[in-house]
């Protein structure tokens, strides 16, 4: 075989070989890694996955928040107008947490039925509900008009 | 009368660009010198215009002109006047003129310097750009005009710039990133232009990539202080979030990376050239798609502004009229400048080879961990967010992989090397990379075989780039008659290697090093961290030109001596709007002690017990020093006399010395 034929047979294949293996691995990291987004009332009906990690959302329920006297723990209750779910968390929540507002949180959900969060988002614009929560909401499109209600 | 100004410019703006895309084009097929000969005038024409218009939305802003709509959302009359001036592009339709404005300069710079280009390819080079140029003024005048006025009725008071943007970081930071991401456009109108003219060769390659240097030293430039300002002003001390407008930024980096380093084998070696073309014409895809990524508000993000549907959808035609254009011009015209020759495997080539197939690999990944996402959704296949962790699962060992054959190839040759060559030169850098991984780590409280093998890596490059300018220096006279007898492009190489390694360490030290706590702490209370002795002194009242914040005391000390006070914020702006945390950092070259004030945790009495963060971070600042070398290594490299002699040769320097890539 002409010698630069040769060389590129080599490198197609090889390209060929490295790209495969990397779809494969990609797929099979993409679906251990992906964190789907569930609604309160999903949590309701049972559909959330126990201890995996997933994504929740919805609006603060005014008044649910309580902090401990002594540590940073801290428990609040998220609600997408038709279920609520109670969230524990141990850090610092964000600058934009309040309640009544939005609010996105990773974490994983207990067997007791409290979702222990690893993270809290919040939106940086105040005139802002998260695409996901506004999608889930049941009766309205944003926290600000449940809150009215 | 100002605003209105600014708008008739861009209107001018617009016609001319029209007239730099049609006319000098046509000249080049026509011959018609005078036609081509518009090309400069054109281009330097629109960039006044720009800069008009540019100028008139300043000053729209410094006279605080609430009728103008969009000065009246980003401003505020007791906002600082520095704020005020960079509050132009703190908003959608400033920062697309910022880009519009930087993308007329890219092309004015071009027929500035571009007067020993052959003229067919100056009026092609010129043309492209100026096609790019159209896109973006339609969209600013159909879909984000700064200049529309809120008349009847205009506001009393303008509703602020977001606090997070009234920084020092931000004032550099979007203009930094654009002209890295326009940047790229450059290389993309040379691709095109070598497309256009079958014209690839050597000679082109050498023309090309002193642009790209430039872009890609300014995008990393930009990248690093975005990534600096997430660190100090989000408020937490994450450096790296892999959010999709970080990913949209990093990803044309990646591909110009690979650019860089393919555009050194066009130009030495005359192969690889149609893959050259694709990386070109992808960096500046690549470009636009973070844009529309960005701008569309398809995702949520700190980015992200108020959306207007058609503003997606104008990006999106244009992002798939772009890549659908030049992907067919590329089918059509690529078999033209094919190239037919032969390297060994043990040769710089197939080391640059592996470089490009693991960057554009790594691209890849990002690709499809930020899209994924958007597909899922609009498939209905539910709302699925990709984390960080499936991002460094590739990126980690991917950048292992590349750093390993960096230290690898930095040392091998053109065509072929002999394998007992090559083993020997990287046995010593080996060796000392090794002592230097088991060594470093006794340093820290606790050995961690993680940090081992990250410091191995950084140090491997490193070492192997001091080695390879020792071998170059070794049969000089003396070791600074050797020096200086390297170009400057050789000297921008290894920086920007050394500068990835410092970068490398950075990262490794910082993750494996880092102590952060979270803590509930009431006036008096001390706390240790890593060693230092925190004691909270509590809070008061403190007072800014446009906001009050409540401001902690802490005394941090180590062993009885005193380190540092830091005073962390709690900051609410007059205008209203959100209360923003302001850390405090005390910065070391080897580590940085990082406060931050959470809440008070009864709201009712803020003297009472307040949730704070406290940190130490390792060694953080090498990530953003790295990048800095990185940058003026790009830089340096520009500075090489090649890339400026008046009359270029046509022949293809074929020496065997390791040139720089």
């Amino acid at each position: 075989m002409h010698p630069v034929r040769k060389q590129r047979l080599i490198l197609v294949l090889v390209l060929v070989a490295l790209s495969s293996a990397a779809v494969g691995f990609v797929t099979y990291a993409m679906r251990e890694n992906m964190d789907y987004f569930y609604a309160p009332s999903a949590f309701a009906a049972g559909e959330v996955p126990f201890e995996k990690r997933i994504r929740a959302g919805g609006c603060v329920v005014p008044g649910s928040v309580q902090r401990s006297e002594d540590s940073l723990d801290v428990q609040f209750v998220i609600t997408d107008g038709e279920a609520e779910l109670a969230v524990v968390f141990d850090k610092i929540l964000p600058d934009l947490f309040a309640e009544g507002e939005a609010a996105v949180i990773t974490g994983q959900l207990m067997h007791s039925g409290v979702l222990r969060a690893d993270q809290v988002l919040a939106k940086h614009d105040e005139s802002y509900t998260p695409p996901e929560v506004a999608d889930s909401m049941v009766s309205h499109k944003s926290c600000a008009d449940g809150a009215k209600i | 009368m100002i605003p209105e100004l600014g708008y008739f410019a861009l209107i001018v703006g617009l016609l001319l660009s029209f007239a730099l895309s049609i006319l000098p084009m046509a000249g080049s097929y026509s011959a018609r010198s005078l036609w081509m000969e518009a090309a400069r005038p054109l281009a330097l024409g629109i960039f006044a215009f720009v800069l008009i218009a540019f100028a008139c939305l300043t000053i729209a802003f410094v006279q605080s002109d609430f009728t103008v709509n969009y000065v009246a959302q980003n401003s505020n009359s007791i906002l600082p006047v520095y704020y005020k001036v960079t509050a132009v592009w703190g908003g959608h339709e400033g920062s697309i003129l910022l880009w519009l404005l930087i993308q007329a300069g890219w092309a004015a710079t071009v027929a500035l310097f571009g007067r020993q280009l052959p003229p067919e390819l100056l009026a092609r080079v010129l043309s492209v750009l100026g096609m790019v140029l159209i896109g973006f003024f339609l969209f600013i005048l159909l879909t984000s005009n700064p200049f529309d006025r809120t008349l009847p009725f205009p506001p009393m008071e303008g509703s602020d710039l977001n606090p997070l943007l009234q920084d020092p970081g931000m004032i550099f930071h979007p203009p930094l990133l654009y002209m890295g991401y326009v940047g790229f456009s450059v290389a993309f109108a040379f691709a095109i232009a070598a497309l256009l003219g079958g014209q690839l060769d050597a000679v082109w390659a050498r023309w090309a990539r002193p642009w790209t240097a430039v872009a890609w030293a300014f995008l990393t430039l930009g990248i690093a202080l975005g990534s600096w300002w997430a660190y100090y002003e989000l408020g937490w001390g994450g450096w790296w979030f892999w959010d999709p407008v970080e990913n949209a930024s990093l990803m044309p980096w990646l591909v110009g990376t690979a650019l860089m380093h393919s555009l050194a084998v066009t130009e030495k070696r005359g192969l690889f050239k149609s893959w050259t073309i694709l990386l070109a014409i992808f960096a500046f895809s690549l470009s636009l798609l973070g844009t529309f990524l960005v701008r569309s508000g398809v995702i949520t993000s700190v980015h992200a502004f108020a959306t207007d549907p058609l503003r997606g959808s104008f990006i999106l035609v244009f992002l798939a009229l772009v890549i659908g254009c030049s992907l067919l011009l590329f089918a059509l015209r690529a078999p033209t400048v094919s190239a037919r020759s032969v390297f060994s495997f043990r040769s710089l080539e197939t080391f640059l080879l592996g470089n490009n197939i693991l960057l554009i690999l790594i691209m890849a990944v990002v690709l499809t961990g930020t899209l994924y996402p958007l597909v899922a959704d609009a498939l209905h296949l539910g709302k699925i967010s990709v984390g960080a962790p499936f991002f460094n699962l590739f990126f980690v060992p991917f950048m292992v992989l590349l750093c390993l054959l960096l230290g690898m190839g930095v040392q091998a040759n053109w065509k072929d090397s002999r394998w007992d060559k090559l083993l020997g030169a990287w046995r010593l850098p080996f060796l000392a990379a090794l002592v230097v991984a088991l060594v470093w780590p006794l340093a820290f409280d606790h050995y961690h075989w993680g940090a081992v093998l990250g410091i191995f890596i950084g140090a491997w490059v490193f070492c192997a780039s001091l080695a390879d300018i020792a071998a170059k220096t070794r049969n000089a006279n003396s070791f600074f008659a050797g020096l200086k007898r390297q170009r400057a492009s050789y000297y921008g190489m290894h920086l920007a290697h050394i500068g990835l390694a410092v970068t490398v360490l950075g990262v490794v030290l910082t993750t494996v090093y880092s102590v952060e706590k979270d803590l509930r702490m009431g006036t008096g209370d001390s706390v240790q961290v890593a060693g230092y002795d925190f004691d909270f002194g509590g809070v008061r009242l403190a007072q800014g030109p446009n906001y009050r914040a409540f401001e902690g005391i802490l005394h941090v000390s180590k062993d009885g001596e005193p380190v540092a006070e830091l005073h962390p914020q709690k900051r609410n702006y007059f205008s209203g709007g959100n209360t923003m945390t302001e850390a405090a950092i005390e910065t070391g070259l080897f580590r940085d002690i990082y406060v931050a004030l959470g809440e008070p945790l009864d709201r009712s009495n803020p003297s009472g017990d307040w949730a704070v963060r406290l940190q130490y971070k390792a060694f953080v600042v090498w990530i953003w020093l790295g990048a800095l070398l990185m940058a003026i290594g790009g830089g340096i490299a520009v500075a090489d006399k090649r890339y400026r002699k008046a009359k270029a040769t046509r022949q293809v320097p074929l020496s065997g010395n390791l040139a720089a890539a």
